[in-house]
């Protein structure tokens, strides 16, 4: 009994890191990975790099519009405000509010993949077409409405761009839990008396997890853009909070004196877009070889 | 396939109404009273009442769904609250500046994704396919946004090239087109790539190639025709996808059409505009979708032949 065991938890640990290895072998996925890592530390550890209350919000208007100079690295804002560390503050809210709304998605449209995968039927068949009503709006455009309607905050946003791609995502889990269901051992566990919700819980979502990692990083990403776009367009967290699109929008009127305070903001998604791509991509070839061609 | 053309026709009404369901609850959930915002802060509240039941606002909201469909089946879906302009009349004065742009941004994609897609296909792991690959990550990676005012940056503020926003002639309808087409210009050149990819490693590419077929002709004839089918589903959807993205490139160059008119009417809290604008672009948007299924169908005789 205890080898079994063993054996089991050794066999469990290859696995993940049979993956590991594969990823650590795709030099984009690794370039991805360290750029993220970097965005993540600046991230957590703003507050050692630059005081929210006197550097980040504080408006100084001797110093407005400056350009890139060694005392502000990135030059200052319409404000004042020196650009590297609103970038670095604002990468906290970016990667919350992916991180955030991707979970909401994940939640929502797992549950309803999951019922409508493994109960099939008329169940299967309310939920999909209900899922295909939300993807005939354009999800830009759904966020719009749910953020006009609930009011622009930060929580709101999530909630918004979370909604919006629910049903990609219940897409994914149910075409997953499909193809696993009429297998053996779903069978072997029905037979011995497993309950419905231990069998998803149990052997049905461990299985489905690989797409839904894919789908959840290269999700982040497009969380990431439409918020920028939701702020962008003045439906984002309200200023002197220091969100990339809002940073960007803001920086619009001064684009002929002061290109910097568009430009940088504009880079700062864009690389962090790309490392979630690149990551994205790499988990994709790491956790399903056979998709590699 | 008139079957399957009447079949998918019949399809597309229960998600009308149902994203005309959705969007109402949303926009019915929005805070504030829509007679307070016409008659202004400052009105009695007698009036605000009266208003309120002449406009059937103290109807149970299934009622008043069901009204707003039963009149926007007559074509009425309400008047603006700001200019009090029946909306749909302001969308179709709008829509066709949207899809201008959007039929832009398409053809700038088209232009540059499936030509590019063929020629890294063809040089598999040459230097042009790396640099196109590394150009469409990025592609995709940015925020169109912005890439739209970098454009403005370089084209019309340094270089004075074009103009920085409006829609007067074609000059100004080109850097709008690339800003919104750029990224599916790049979806469209990896779906290009991959998809031509595999087709060439089919046996009759190489049966064309034996017989000494010229391989122009093998790539441009027998393998590209098969390679178009994924092709014309990804360039379907990115037309229907750019049509709700106009929204932030109208933005960018103050171009007149459905997107800003949304943006404007969120602004200034005009829910029957928000609704109409959303509803009207989701509606295209499905029928854009049709469309490419029913394209589709005709490129591929086997969808065809399951509806004989």
């Amino acid at each position: 009994m205890a080898t079994a065991k063993k054996s089991k938890k050794n066999k469990k640990r290859s696995q993940w890191s049979e993956v590991w290895r594969r990823l650590k072998k795709n030099k984009m996925a690794m370039v991805g990975l360290t750029i993220l890592t970097i965005i993540v530390l600046l991230a957590v550890f703003a507050d050692f790099i630059a005081d929210y209350d006197e550097v980040v919000i504080k408006q100084n208007l001797k110093e407005r519009l400056q350009g890139p100079s060694a005392k502000h690295w990135l030059g200052t804002d319409e404000f004042g405000r020196d650009i590297f560390a609103r970038l670095i503050h604002g990468a906290r809210v970016s990667l919350k509010v992916g991180i955030i709304s991707v979970g909401i998605s994940i939640i929502i449209g797992g549950i309803l993949g999951s019922i409508a995968g493994y109960y099939g039927g008329l169940i299967d068949n309310i939920i999909m077409r209900t899922m295909d009503i939300f993807l005939a709006i354009p999800s830009i455009l759904l966020a719009i409405a749910i953020v006009s309607a609930l009011g622009p905050s930060l929580m709101n946003l999530m909630i918004a761009v979370g909604i919006s791609s629910v049903p990609s995502y219940a897409r994914i889990v149910r075409a997953s839990v499909l193809s696993i269901r009429d297998q053996e051992f779903i069978e072997a566990a029905k037979a011995i008396g497993a309950s419905d919700l231990r069998i998803v819980l149990k052997h049905i979502i461990p299985n489905t997890l690989a797409p839904v990692i894919v789908q959840g990083t290269l999700g982040v990403a497009g969380a990431i853009l439409s918020t920028a776009g939701l702020s962008f367009i003045g439906l984002g967290i309200r200023p002197p909070a220091p969100e990339w699109g809002a940073m960007l929008a803001g920086g619009r009127a001064y684009l002929r004196y002061a290109w910097h305070v568009t430009t940088f903001p504009g880079l700062a998604i864009m690389t962090i877009i790309l490392a979630l791509n690149f990551l994205g991509d790499g988990l994709r070839d790491a956790l399903d070889p056979r998709l590699k061609q | 396939m008139h079957k399957y053309i009447l079949h998918r026709l019949l399809l597309l009404i229960p998600v009308i109404l149902g994203v005309t369901f959705i969007v109402y609850s949303i926009m019915y959930l929005t805070p504030g009273d829509p007679a307070q915002i016409i008659l202004g802060e400052s009105a009695p509240p007698e009036k605000v009442e009266q208003l309120r039941e002449e406009m059937g606002l103290n109807d149970p909201f299934i009622v008043q769904y069901f009204r707003f469909i039963k009149n926007g089946l007559k074509g009425d879906f309400g008047r603006s609250y700001s200019t009090r302009r029946p909306v749909f009349e302001e969308i179709f004065a709008r829509f066709p500046a949207t899809l201008k742009l959007t039929i832009a941004g398409v053809l700038v994609a088209i232009i540059i994704g499936i030509p590019v897609g063929i020629i890294s296909a063809t040089k598999q792991y040459s230097l042009f396919d790396n640099v196109s690959m590394v150009g469409a990550l990025l592609g995709v990676s940015m925020p169109n946004f912005w890439f739209g005012l970098m454009l403005v940056l370089v084209f019309s503020v340094t270089l004075k090239w074009l103009p920085s926003g409006g829609d007067n002639g074609l000059s100004s309808l080109v850097l709008p087109a690339i800003t919104l087409g750029t990224s599916a210009a790049a979806l469209i050149t990896r779906m290009t790539r991959s998809s031509m990819l595999e087709v060439i490693r089919q046996d009759y590419i190489r049966t064309a190639r034996a017989k000494g077929v010229l391989e122009k002709k093998v790539i441009n004839k027998h393998a590209l025709k098969n390679a178009l089918i994924p092709i014309i589903t990804v360039v379907g959807l990115q037309f229907g996808y750019l049509l709700g993205g106009a929204v932030l490139t109208e933005t960018v160059f103050s171009w007149p059409g459905v997107g800003r008119l949304l943006v404007d009417a969120i602004r200034q809290k005009d829910t029957p505009m928000v609704l109409a604008s959303v509803v009207f672009v989701s509606v295209t948007f499905s029928f854009v979708n049709l469309m490419v299924d029913i394209l589709y169908a005709y490129v591929d005789p086997r969808i065809k032949s399951q509806y004989k």
